[in-house]
């Protein structure tokens, strides 16, 4: 009981860490705190479901088409709705407005077509629903595949950040916009290219969440507040924190919802950012902030 | 605080009147449109109290349907237990504990951890509330019977709306008012005046979340069956949010601009088209928020002051232009 609360707790934590690396990206790079995020990884999770269910593609594969595509999206919402928003903010916490308000009705416009399309049932569908044996714990090899996928994405991800041109550009971008002017990076292009890959990300969280949960169209505002909290936790901007703060974040829930009581999950979720709140609001990793 | 001056009494005195005369509003119109008359108080009450503090301090609350929600949940718990009046004191007393907690937890940070924390606040009531009723009363949904006519409930309202206008108007010629303008302008600087930022952000949180909880005590007859997702509907928090920007946060009245002509497209949206509700309402608010910023009290200051605005844009592209 304990081995499998722990490893569900952990698949479930890879997945939170994962949907949160793509909102620190676009919160700590393009500066857009994009409260529309949840549902970018629940309409991955929805196509998932009709390649699925419909057209017979697994969601292995529908990741080559769904990683690109979401990457093309997100990039037309950064250019077409974003861009004027950051035209015309004078500092940064009016953009930090505007951008909560303009994802803010994002929300409710991407929720309603979803509701119109899909209808307020929750949907699930099987994939490699058979069990597997790992360390005396009976796990459905779905949750497996999802682990490995985070693990591999996450990791690639991450070698970008820390290995490439771009993704040194984009950190630095995040530490500093004006400065990074200075030495020659294009920054509206960073923080455009930042934000659709965090879109990218989010959709790959949502392919992946779909092979083992249900969901429903009314779940993508869960999906925001704890991407948001796990990117708090770790500190705005820091993979690793990110990492780290979703996996504390996944096996907390699990163990809260084997033993005490599953209804009580969100609950933890918020007893959590409240500790975080009240104790280093900079995250477990991050710089103190002024 | 320069109470008793013809600038104060004459505003006032011209209010009461006005209220005084919508105190006639039930003999006049039937009962559809004292529906949409109530429709319209109260959602004025929410994105008034809304602006009272989200307006001058630039901090978004996404959870005005919380404190709603409370309001209308203690009616449905204590309604019969005892009356209204103690009832509404019980529902004034909830919502000021949980926005005295929510505040000093999230005010004395940067907004951006309000915001959040108010965003999902709504999903965590919702939910805490179903489990407390599933697991401990057993008792999942209400029903309220009171002896409250649709009336009453009018009357109620805009008593609220006096009382919360009234308050607001005493507020911006206050000490506390003047702080949080400082705060809303500069924080750094208001802390430098030696002025407690915290207690000011949350002495406003408290009093703008009273005034909505009290809007749902008071809304609560006109549902006869409460549950949590009914009282808990974040799309709410959302139209509050619309009405207050379209109509311009930062005046006392500016909201009521917004309230009015969005409550009757509301009335004709939910009656036409019931399914796609969601997605217009988010069209009205991107709407809104690119073209309007400053609501339709910032496009009548922008016009009446057309030259002040020149210079000051003027020195912004001076200044400005590394603002990514």
């Amino acid at each position: 009981m304990l081995s499998y609360a722990i490893f569900s707790g952990i698949t479930l934590g890879g997945m939170y860490a994962l949907v949160a690396m793509g909102l620190t990206l676009q919160y700590g790079v393009s500066r857009i705190m994009n409260l529309a995020y949840g549902e970018l990884v629940i309409v991955a999770s929805f196509i998932a479901f009709v390649f699925m269910t419909a057209l017979g593609i697994n969601p292995i594969l529908g990741l080559l088409i769904i990683i690109p595509a979401s990457f093309v999206l997100n990039w037309v919402i950064y250019r077409i709705l974003l861009t004027p928003l950051v035209a015309r903010a004078k500092n940064r916490g009016m953009l930090e407005v505007d951008s909560i308000l303009a994802t803010f009705g994002l929300l409710f416009i991407v929720q309603g077509v979803l509701l119109v399309w899909f209808g307020g049932n929750y949907y699930s569908y099987d994939f490699l629903n058979n069990a597997v044996n790992v360390f005396g714990a009976t796990i459905a090899a779905n949750r497996l595949v999802a682990l490995g996928f985070a693990l591999v994405i996450g990791l690639g991800f991450y070698l970008i950040l820390t290995r490439t041109r771009i993704g040194t550009a984009l950190r630095a971008v995040a530490v500093d916009p004006t400065s990074a002017r200075l030495v020659a990076i294009d920054v509206n292009f960073a923080s455009c290219f930042a934000f659709a890959l965090g879109g990218a990300m989010a959709a790959v969280g949502g392919v992946l969440v779909s092979m083992f949960l249900t969901f429903s169209t009314s779940m993508g505002v869960v999906f925001t507040m704890k991407a948001l909290i796990v990117v708090i936790m770790g500190g705005v901007g820091n993979i690793l924190g990110a990492l780290i703060a979703g996996l504390i974040l996944g096996v907390a829930e699990s163990l809260v919802a084997t033993y005490v009581d599953p209804g009580l999950t969100i609950a933890v979720t918020y007893v959590i950012f409240l500790l975080v709140l009240l104790i280093k609001p900079s995250g477990l990793f991050g710089r103190a902030t002024s | 605080m320069s109470i008793l001056k013809p600038d104060f009494i004459k505003p006032v005195a011209i209010g009461a009147v006005i209220f005084a005369a919508l105190a006639f509003l039930p003999s006049l119109v039937d009962s559809y449109y004292m529906s949409l008359a109530i429709s319209v108080v109260s959602f004025a009450v929410l994105a008034t109290a809304w602006s009272m503090f989200s307006g001058p301090t630039r901090y978004i609350s996404l959870a005005t349907v919380v404190f709603f929600g409370i309001g209308a949940y203690t009616v449905a718990v204590l309604g019969e237990v005892l009356p209204f009046p103690m009832v509404l004191i019980c529902a004034g007393l909830a919502g000021t504990v949980i926005a005295l907690l929510v505040g000093f937890s999230t005010l004395r940070l940067a907004g951006v951890y309000f915001v959040i924390f108010t965003f999902g606040l709504t999903e965590l009531v919702r939910q805490v509330v179903s489990w407390y009723e599933v697991n401990v009363t057993r008792e999942m949904g209400r029903y309220v019977f009171l002896d409250i006519t649709q009336n009453d409930i009018y009357w109620q309202l805009l008593a609220l709306f006096a009382v919360l206008l009234l308050t607001g108007f005493i507020l911006g010629r206050s000490r506390l008012g003047f702080a949080l303008r400082i705060i809303g302008e500069d924080e750094t600087v208001a802390k430098h005046c030696g002025i407690d930022v915290t207690r000011v952000k949350v002495a406003l949180f408290v009093l703008s979340a009273l005034f909505m909880t009290l809007t749902g005590a008071i809304m609560a007859p006109r549902w006869t069956y409460i549950d949590p997702v009914i009282a808990f509907n974040p799309m709410l928090s959302f139209q509050v949010v619309i009405m207050a920007l379209l109509g311009g946060p930062r005046r006392l009245l500016g909201p009521l601009l917004g309230v009015i002509p969005l409550t009757l497209l509301f009335e004709v949206l939910t009656a036409n088209f019931p399914n796609h509700f969601s997605i217009l309402l988010g069209c009205v608010f991107m709407v809104i928020v690119y073209l309007l910023p400053g609501g339709v009290v910032g496009l009548y200051e922008k016009y009446r002051a057309p030259k002040k605005r020149a210079l000051a844009t003027d020195q912004n592209a001076k200044s400005g232009g590394n603002a990514a």
